[in-house]
């Protein structure tokens, strides 16, 4: 669907139900350079089991016209303004990478706002390799090679995808490919530049699942165990073996723990 | 210096898609005998079923056997992900009736495999879609073909049988220029030799009969998306791009971006037109592909004996190869295929064909069948066999004559390969000339 933000049109998948304010609903950030297509399988999932869901493109990302932003405070701040325009109150935050950077604060601004938050592959701070963010600077390619070897788990980097037929390393540089010059290191700088994340986290009201990959080399799980003991409310889940791109490489068992987490009741 | 060390070609090549097996911790890949998946609750099932989670419902979609030879082959390929198939020819049929309606037009290349042409020829327009046909040496012949209706271009890498290197670059500017994606059926080459997503192709296929398997004992076939086709920005597409009531209005290019493509050729195309590959003819594929640029590289080393065996000798009228400076696509042959135009090429025998009659039927190593890429080496007469259903005018347009004979090389030793082909070259010579030879 599209709706307006800052006078700027703004897109988000809505998993394949009609968006409706009046159900309760979940707001997904992706990461940088991403868009909302990572999160397809619990936005189609969510959106069949009573939520309303808009899987977001931050401005400049996908379908989202504008500028990508260049500071986690100003993407959570446009974050808050999507929420008001998708006439919601409150609403789960959920967000991947930089995308967990995004939802953190937000939900540390406006804990009235934030229903329960969920942060995958997160860190109190995400410091960018040099490399990497002169390669992205310079659009160079060796920046979308450089994040799928890190992005993936060693393992996940040979394949064995649990939707049949999917290649993860094509799949996820394909989509960084689509991406506007500029938007990767706009992301990456972003990231780079953000480092209060322990402060933003006590501050957090809302009840947090932190979803970490064993083997996260970009966002290593000690690091979101430590950020975990600052959120008042929170816990967290290690998936084994898996790398910084849950989404794709444990599919099923990050839909699970977000079940969990959001369905207690259980189904 | 940082490096991204992703695995390479050859390493994807026997671990692509496969992790051990979780089960039994079995390092070959296992083969799942089974048509259908335990759901553990309704929920789950349910989910399943709306593409909501990941796994298996029913093998005619899925099988964690196939899914390994997809994922192996959209990896080699440099993919977003890959379909298999019954056949190369049901990988076709699948590309096709994923991109398109009954009013949809194709332009293809004039020369391409028989059962190719039969099916734009004959069998498409019943369901209302055309086909026309182009010089595959001549971008601009696909230019002028382009309708506001096309909806694909078609070609193979080296075409069939005259191995005409395809521009695959200029090719797919000028198909992108017009919002249409370029399909590439790079059967005789194989990604050992040429990736032609690395060229501009979207859509790769393959007859895995062929070099993929290369042992002649599986009958299968794979379409590989390469996630690089904007389908919405083109807004030709609506199976892509437009609600499909057939999964509750679901919208493949909004929702998975990149996998658009891929996604709904199995969710329709599998579900529905059912042609699917067994797990058991997955297995053996796999175990072909885990030798695939082994096996290439020394298919290439022997042809490229047998050609400058044949293009000397005195019975032959002329040899097609593309790395010979005597065919017209020498220079594209170079640039885009360095490591090789494969082993599958044809020549022409003088004498006509009763000279190519006692030329195949002499031969001892090499065997008579329809088929290329074994590595057992083989020999075909085109006119007369897979392309016979195409009148003397086609025929003539993609290059055949009555004395064509293909051969496909195998590996083994070339002195024993070349002494075969010239007995075989010594009687066809005296088939054709009795009386001066008495």
């Amino acid at each position: 669907m599209e709706f307006t933000v800052d006078g700027l049109r703004t897109f988000a998948a809505t998993g394949g139900r009609p968006f409706d304010p009046a159900r309760p609903a979940i707001l997904f950030v992706h990461g940088a350079a991403n868009d909302h297509s990572v999160w397809h399988l619990p936005a189609r999932y969510f959106a069949h089991h009573g939520f309303s869901v808009a899987a977001i493109d931050l401005p400049g990302h996908g379908l989202s016209s504008g500028e990508p932003p260049t500071a986690i405070g100003e993407m959570a701040g446009w974050l808050g303004r999507a929420r008001d325009a998708l006439g919601l109150e409150r609403a789960v935050l959920a967000g991947h990478s930089m995308g967990s950077l995004i939802v953190l604060c937000a939900a540390a601004e406006d804990p009235a706002a934030t229903g329960k938050l969920v942060l995958l592959g997160p860190a109190a701070a995400m410091p960018v390799h040099d490399e990497l963010l002169d390669a992205a600077r310079r659009n160079d390619r060796k920046a979308i090679d450089l994040i799928t070897y890190w992005g993936l788990s060693a393992s996940s980097q040979i394949g064995g995808h649990r939707s049949p037929g999917l290649w993860m390393n094509g799949g996820g540089q394909r989509l960084l490919e689509r991406a506007d010059d500029g938007v990767l290191a706009a992301g990456l700088a972003a990231c780079a530049g953000f480092s209060d994340g322990e402060e933003r986290a006590r501050a957090v009201e809302a009840e947090t699942l932190l979803i970490l990959g064993e083997r996260d080399t970009m966002t290593p799980m000690k690091g979101g165990i430590a950020l975990a003991s600052a959120i008042p409310d929170a816990r967290h889940v290690v998936l084994s073996g898996c790398g910084h791109s849950m989404l794709a490489e444990r599919p099923n068992e990050t839909l699970d723990a977000m079940r969990d987490f959001l369905l207690p009741a259980g189904l | 210096m940082v490096d991204a060390k992703l695995p390479k070609f050859d390493t994807l090549s026997l671990h692509a898609g496969q992790q051990p097996d979780p089960a039994t911790g079995a390092r070959a890949v296992p083969i799942y005998q089974t048509t259908s998946y335990v759901f553990p609750d309704t929920d789950y099932a349910a989910s399943l079923f709306n593409l909501e989670r990941a796994g298996h419902i029913y093998t005619r979609i899925s099988n964690p056997t196939t899914a390994v030879f997809e994922e192996r082959i959209a990896a080699l390929e440099g993919g977003v992900g890959a379909v298999a198939t019954a056949s190369g020819q049901a990988a076709l049929h699948l590309a096709v009736a994923t991109l398109m309606d009954a009013g949809a037009h194709i332009v293809s290349s004039a020369s391409i495999y028989g059962g190719s042409h039969n099916l734009f020829t004959h069998t498409l327009p019943r369901f209302g879609v055309t086909t026309t046909y182009v010089d595959p040496r001549d971008p601009g012949a696909f230019e002028a073909a382009i309708r506001p209706e096309t909806r694909v271009i078609f070609g193979e890498t080296l075409g069939n049988p005259g191995l005409e290197v395809m521009d695959l670059p200029r090719v797919a500017e000028i198909a992108h220029a017009a919002g249409i994606p370029v399909l590439i059926d790079n059967t005789f080459a194989s990604p050992a030799l040429f990736r032609p997503f690395d060229h501009g192709a979207d859509l790769v296929l393959h007859s895995a009969t062929k070099f993929l398997g290369g042992h002649g004992v599986a009958i299968g076939g794979v379409l590989v998306d390469g996630g690089t086709f904007d389908w919405a920005d083109s807004g030709k597409f609506p199976t892509l791009t437009e609600p499909y009531a057939g999964y509750h209005g679901i919208n493949f290019s909004e929702e998975f971006g990149p996998g658009a493509f891929v996604m709904r050729a199995r969710a329709e195309g599998l579900r529905d037109f059912g042609a699917s590959m067994s797990p058991a003819n997955a297995f053996y594929l796999i175990q072909g592909v885990e030798t695939l640029p082994v096996r290439m590289a020394r298919h290439v080393e022997n042809a490229r004996e047998i050609v400058a065996f044949l293009d000397g000798h005195g019975a032959v009228s002329w040899v097609g190869w593309p790395e010979l400076d005597s065919h017209p696509d020498r220079e594209l042959a170079r640039r885009l295929l360095p490591k090789g135009c494969g082993a599958v090429f044809s020549f022409e025998i003088g004498g006509g064909r009763e000279a190519g009659r006692v030329f195949i039927e002499r031969l001892r190593l090499f065997s008579h069948l329809a088929n290329v890429g074994d590595a057992k080496s083989l020999v075909i007469h085109p006119a007369s066999t897979t392309h016979q259903q195409m009148d003397a005018a086609a025929l003539k347009a993609a290059g055949i004559g009555e004395g064509l004979v293909r051969l496909s090389v195998g590996l083994e030793d070339p002195d024993d390969l070349i002494d075969d082909l010239d007995q075989a070259l010594r009687a066809a010579a005296r088939a054709a000339a009795p009386r001066a030879a008495e």
